[in-house]
């Protein structure tokens, strides 16, 4: 294998969707098996990735391979696209080619019967190929070429169902909400363009490195981060854009599984994972703060929240926030564990809810459900050993990347003062631990609410089932590294991903990543302060306890509350009104952007267009009624006073004529009095004597 | 050059086929139709004959055409193209035998007379994008308006002669003063020269040597002409009138090639003739065109009527022309060609797409719809293709346009300010509302109108018409070498006309 034979082999991984795609769409309804092409392309897909995945690591982990060729060319400027095979693009293809078969084998079952079948598989295709190239590429053009892509495919899928407003609602709401994120992107790049004149990573970077910074100024390349990282706050629904993706379950949810849990809402994590490097202390402070927010807030809404998914997408927004905090907090290896271990657990989540929802006959209420342990075995287990993972419990992927983000988090803490990210870090998990029990007991232990759903539900068919299994085994630790307490000891941290070198001028990164120690380092790793080794050595095994404690106690409680009902649910929600409705109500942001921006841009729209009518409009009519006026006047004036002298003399002359027609008799003796009568008159006048 | 005529008959095969359709029997009117679109695709067919042998390479206008034509005022008949133009010519050649298909349904009277009008109206707008001479110009730029005029206000809906009285005048009225500046250039021109002349090349090397204060009267005569036919904010009012009128051929023409004769002016004589007014008016012509990019969006989120929605957003993309033109560095001047061509092909589409279902329904108020998705599934596909391609997502048309005019603003020197991209960019944003805003009303949702149960699917021809236009939007998208390479040189040649590269002092 050589570096060459494995960017073709990217560039099949990347086409083979789309032509699958292509096909779906044109020649869908006269194929009748469009499905089965879908399913192939993606198994094909798989395939090649897996095989790509093990080359790259194991014959190529310490390279970079990277391939590109001129897209247009203006004037000066040569724009170049490309591909960008590295560890963590691999690593990422691997899992995105995975969840997505299964999916698609999921949804061969999950979506029998529905009128656009094939259609939904043609989205699906459309949906990978997008993936891809984001996952591929090596510069910031196509990312943001990709990334607008998969956007319209998540627009598409979420508004699958068409017919229902809620549902073409939330689609556009995604698809508007993200671009709102997405310009801050755009203008990102921009400003990097501007500056280094190419869109490529890896120039841009050595570029910073050498010291070139965005209006030469480390502000201007906090700036370019934080624009960048706009892009990930839409599309990873990072508090404060995250409303989008609860509404955005309005879709099927194989579509919520792979879409809005596993691999497309995790590109916001990719990207800033990507852009790392060039990422300033200050910009990631506040990619840290964004992300435990958005960790924290989503969890305190998901404990009241009485919908299967809607529980599920909160829980996705908080562990995406767990990721960009812990991207933030320079925890980046744990960061992309959590992306990978997150991807598969949270995928078998979602796609047990709909396991479940289909048993119970569309009903997405946990409330209205309950006992189907009994009935749904293994949708039972396997969400069980899911929401371990989710909670963090050892044994499981989760444990891994969890412990490690908070130990990052803490580890930061303790060198900058920042100790609200770790509380909010570890009460996340205390809150996460808590509503998945809680949600577990109401679907799966308590009495059936509606007995007769009940008695009618069964367990999902073989090709839901085994997707299922396949995602729940790939939550255990096992797949990750030997140790189930040690991430470290498995080949994913030890060998396949490290922190990438810091680009930033050290006077603008973090104290604790600095260059000191660079004899010790080897290519590609980034180097952190001696300080900030101990400082994380320190805090594993503390957090590895608290974490584990409030897991523990978290599902302590919701055994309490919800299975032997120690503690009266409805009465606590009365004493802590205020609070249950602000999470109820999930913190009014719904209503608050209702009330200011949606509402606060349609009055505006109407009143520009009632502006463009009657104002503008009106002046150009108005000047033409003026035009009239005027006209009418120099008609009237015309008419009247021109025309009327002209007629006036005529009718003075009719007068006269009607006056010396008297005189006109024909007689000849009448005209000599006259001639007389006149030379008298005329010799009395002029005296000519 | 041995093709030299070639431009002549691009002007000669429409119009005489126009007069030949007169000798046939009104009412076969099939042998008239194809009578037409034999005449425009002949047209079209010599326009591909000039693009193949067409040296991009080379920055001098080609195929040129010129014998003497009024010998007292020394003015000539004088034609010939570049990038700038072929493109146009092209756009426009492309764009006529699809709207006269288009209209075989849509026009059912006087189908004799509205084939005649398409025609000349062809003949009109060819020949303002190949006038070398400022007279010759002038004629074809006026003697356009009058079968748009006709074809408005025989063809149109209810208020048709409000519209295309407002259409006429108001456009008059800017070219007037136009003519009034291109007498004084003349004769202001023929000091230094010694004679008397409008021929586009002589002139170009007198405009930047007039004196500032009567260049900058010289080119506000000729961009405010130039701006109400873009339309620029806040002239465009006349623009949504004659779109909402003016039957779908007419507002195909009118936003595919139509607008583009504003912005070709700007870029052909504004910039090149007066180099350092336009410097000096640039800013203040981009705020114009920003906030034309933001009102526009937002105005157009509001419209209850689709044609008015899709005229309204010409305004914003537009304004994006305008923006790039006047940010005078290459990627944006080149944006804005590619950008005039991608707003022929995307509003175009929509027109057409509008007028397909209209012809049905005969309303086009957006809340008669909903839910039409699956009763006219091949519809609502193109619909959103269009939809998506004038929102400016990558991978198609718009995006190209967009991005390399928000790259080119960016960096301008003359603008020498971010905030025009960041405002215009924001524009983005509310593309996508209105657009998806209005298919989600028509197209998602339930069937609640039952007379839209027994709408059917567009036909063979109608696909027909799509194609070719989706064709391109794609291949725009994804290769848009094909189309920048042919501008290349003219936007290079324009730039250094109004910032010679030996005297940049802005910053």
């Amino acid at each position: 294998m050589t570096e060459s034979t494995l960017i073709k082999l990217a560039i099949v991984i990347l086409f083979l969707p789309l032509i699958g795609f292509i096909i779906a769409i044109f020649f869908g309804k006269k194929v009748k098996y469009t499905y089965v092409l879908e399913v192939l392309t993606v198994g094909a897909a798989f395939i090649l990735s897996a095989f790509l995945a093990y080359e790259k690591l194991t014959n190529f982990v310490d390279r970079e391979i990277i391939s590109e060729f001129t897209w247009i060319n203006i004037g000066s400027v040569s724009i170049q696209l490309g591909m960008l095979l590295d560890n963590i693009s691999v690593i990422m293809i691997f899992t995105v080619t995975l969840v997505s078969l299964v999916v698609h084998v999921y949804s061969v079952a999950y979506m029998k019967g529905d009128k656009l079948y094939g259609r939904y598989f043609a989205y699906l295709g459309l949906f990978t190929f997008s993936m891809t190239g984001i996952v591929f590429t090596h510069n910031f053009l196509m990312m943001y070429i990709f990334w607008e892509l998969v956007g319209l495919s998540s627009y598409l899928l979420i508004g699958f169902w068409f017919e229902k407003k809620s549902a073409s609602d939330a689609g556009k709401k995604a698809f508007i909400v993200n671009r709102i994120g997405d310009i801050g992107m755009f203008l990102g790049i921009l400003i990097l363009f501007l500056t280094y004149n190419t869109f490529s990573f890896d120039t841009i970077f050595s570029q910073i490195s050498g010291g070139v910074l965005p209006f030469g100024t480390e502000t201007g390349l906090t700036i370019a981060g934080l624009l960048i990282f706009c892009g990930a706050i839409g599309k990873s629904a990072q508090f404060p854009l995250h409303v989008w993706l609860p509404d955005a379950m309005e879709g099927p949810t194989p579509v919520s599984a792979l879409i809005h849990a596993a691999t497309m809402v995790a590109a916001g994590v990719y990207l800033v994972a990507r852009v790392f490097t060039m990422l300033t202390g200050d910009a990631l402070l506040i990619i840290a703060i964004i992300g435990g927010l958005s960790a924290f807030i989503p969890a305190t809404i998901a404990l009241t929240q009485n919908d299967i998914k809607k529980v599920l997408a909160y829980s996705t927004i908080s562990q995406l926030g767990y990721m960009i905090m812990s991207l933030g907090v320079g925890a980046y290896v744990f960061a992309f564990l959590h992306l990978i271990t997150h991807a598969f657990f949270k995928a078998c989540l979602f796609l047990g809810s709909g396991s479940v929802i289909q048993a119970m006959h569309h009903e997405q209420d946990i409330t209205k459900m309950g006992g189907l342990r009994k009935k749904l075995p293994f949708t039972y287990v396997t969400f069980l050993v899911a929401s371990l993972a989710l909670s963090g419990i050892p044994l499981t992927s989760g444990f891994l990347s969890k412990d490690g983000i908070l130990a990052g988090t803490t580890a930061f803490a303790s060198l900058t003062g920042h100790w609200l990210l770790p509380v909010a870090g570890f009460s996340v998990a205390l809150l996460t631990a808590f509503y998945m029990f809680r949600l577990i007991i109401l679907t799966f232990h308590s009495a059936p609410a509606d007995q007769h759903k009940y008695e009618h539900a069964h367990e999902s068919p073989k090709l839901m089932v085994i997707p299922l299994i396949v995602l729940s085994a790939l939550s255990l630790f096992i797949w990750f590294t030997p140790n189930p307490l040690n991430p470290d000891a498995g080949a994913f941290l030890s060998k396949w991903v490290k922190t990438p070198e810091i680009s930033v001028p050290e006077n603008a990164r973090y104290d604790f990543m600095n260059s000191a120690v660079a004899g010790e380092s080897s290519h590609h790793e980034i180097i952190y302060s001696e300080e900030y080794t101990e400082a994380l050595h320190g805090a594993h095994v503390p957090a590895m306890i608290i974490s584990l404690i409030m897991a523990l106690s978290g599902i302590g409680l919701a055994f309490l509350f919800y299975q032997y009902k120690k503690v009266n649910v409805d009465k606590l929600a009365e004493k802590f009104k205020p609070l249950y409705k602000l999470s109820y109500n999930k913190w009014y942001f719904d209503e608050i952007y209702q009330a200011s921006f949606v509402a606060g841009t349609i009055g505006l729209s109407r009143l520009l267009a009632w502006f463009d009518n009657k104002i503008i409009d009106g002046i150009v009519n108005g000047s033409a009624t003026v035009t009239k006026w005027f006209s009418n006047f120099s008609g009237t004036f015309d008419n009247v006073i021109v025309d009327g002298i002209v007629n006036f003399v005529a009718y003075f002359s009719g007068i006269l004529g009607l006056v010396f027609r008297k005189f006109q008799t024909g007689k000849v003796q009448t005209y000599i009095v006259f001639v007389i009568f006149s030379i008298v008159i005329l010799l009395f006048l002029f005296k000519p004597f | 050059m041995e093709y030299s005529s070639l431009i002549s008959y691009l002007l000669i095969i429409p119009f005489a086929g126009a007069f030949l359709l007169l000798l046939i029997n009104k009412r076969n009117e099939k042998l008239i139709r194809y009578a037409g679109l034999a005449a425009s695709l002949l047209t079209f067919i010599i326009s591909l004959v000039i693009y193949f042998n067409f040296d991009d390479r080379n920055s001098e206008f080609q195929f040129v055409h010129k014998f003497s034509w009024i010998e007292n005022l020394n003015i000539f008949y004088f034609v010939g193209i570049d990038g700038l133009s072929l493109l146009l010519v092209l756009l426009t050649t492309f764009i006529t035998p699809l709207t006269l298909i288009s209209s075989w349904s849509s026009i059912a009277s006087k189908v004799k007379e509205f084939t005649f009008f398409m025609l000349m109206l062809e003949v009109g707008m060819l020949g303002v994008f190949v006038s070398l001479d400022l007279f010759l110009f002038y004629i074809f730029w006026e003697a356009m308006l009058i079968p748009m005029y006709f074809i408005i206000g025989i063809w149109g809906g209810k208020e048709r002669i409000y519209a295309s009285i407002k259409f006429f005048i108001y456009t008059m009225f800017g070219s007037l003063l136009m003519l009034v500046a291109i007498i004084w250039l003349a004769i202001y021109a023929s000091a230094p020269l010694g004679y008397f002349t409008t021929s586009l090349p002589e002139l170009y090397s007198v405009g930047p040597q007039v004196e500032k204060t009567i260049q900058d009267w010289m080119f506000l005569a000729f961009a405010f002409s130039f701006a109400i036919k873009v339309p620029l904010f806040p002239l465009h009012t006349w623009l949504p009138d004659a779109h909402v009128q003016a039957p779908t051929a007419g507002s195909v023409i009118l936003a595919g090639v139509l607008l583009k004769m504003g912005t070709y002016g700007l870029l052909r004589f504004c910039l090149p003739l007066f180099p350092q007014a336009s410097i000096t008016f640039a800013p203040y012509i981009s705020v114009l065109a920003v906030t034309g990019i933001i009102y526009g969006a937002l105005v157009a989120m509001v419209q209850k009527d689709m044609k008015k929605l899709v005229a309204y957003s010409s305004v914003a993309h537009l304004g994006f022309v305008v923006l790039g033109i006047f940010a005078m560095t290459q990627e944006a001047v080149q944006g804005a060609i590619i950008q005039m061509i991608n707003h022929g092909l995307s509003t175009g589409a929509l027109f057409l797409l509008v007028g397909i279902i209209y012809e049905r329904t005969h309303t086009r108020e957006i809340s008669d719809y909903g839910g039409i998705a699956r009763i006219v599934p091949v519809f609502s596909f193109m619909l959103m293709f269009a939809s998506l391609s004038s929102i400016g997502l990558p991978g198609l048309n718009g995006f190209v346009g967009e991005f390399l005019i928000l790259l080119g603003a960016f960096k301008s020197p003359v603008l020498n300010n971010w905030w025009y991209t960041v405002f215009a960019t924001s524009g983005v944003i509310f593309a996508a509302v209105y657009l998806l805003w209005m298919y989600q009303r028509v197209v998602f949702g339930e069937v609640k109108n039952q007379k839209l149960t027994s709408l059917t699917d567009m036909n063979f021809r109608e696909i027909l018409v799509m194609v070719p236009i989706f064709i391109f939007i794609i291949w725009i998208g994804i290769y848009p070498g094909t189309f920048l390479k042919v501008s290349e040189k003219t936007s290079a040649k324009i730039i250094e006309q109004v910032l010679p590269s030996n005297q940049v002092t802005i910053k």
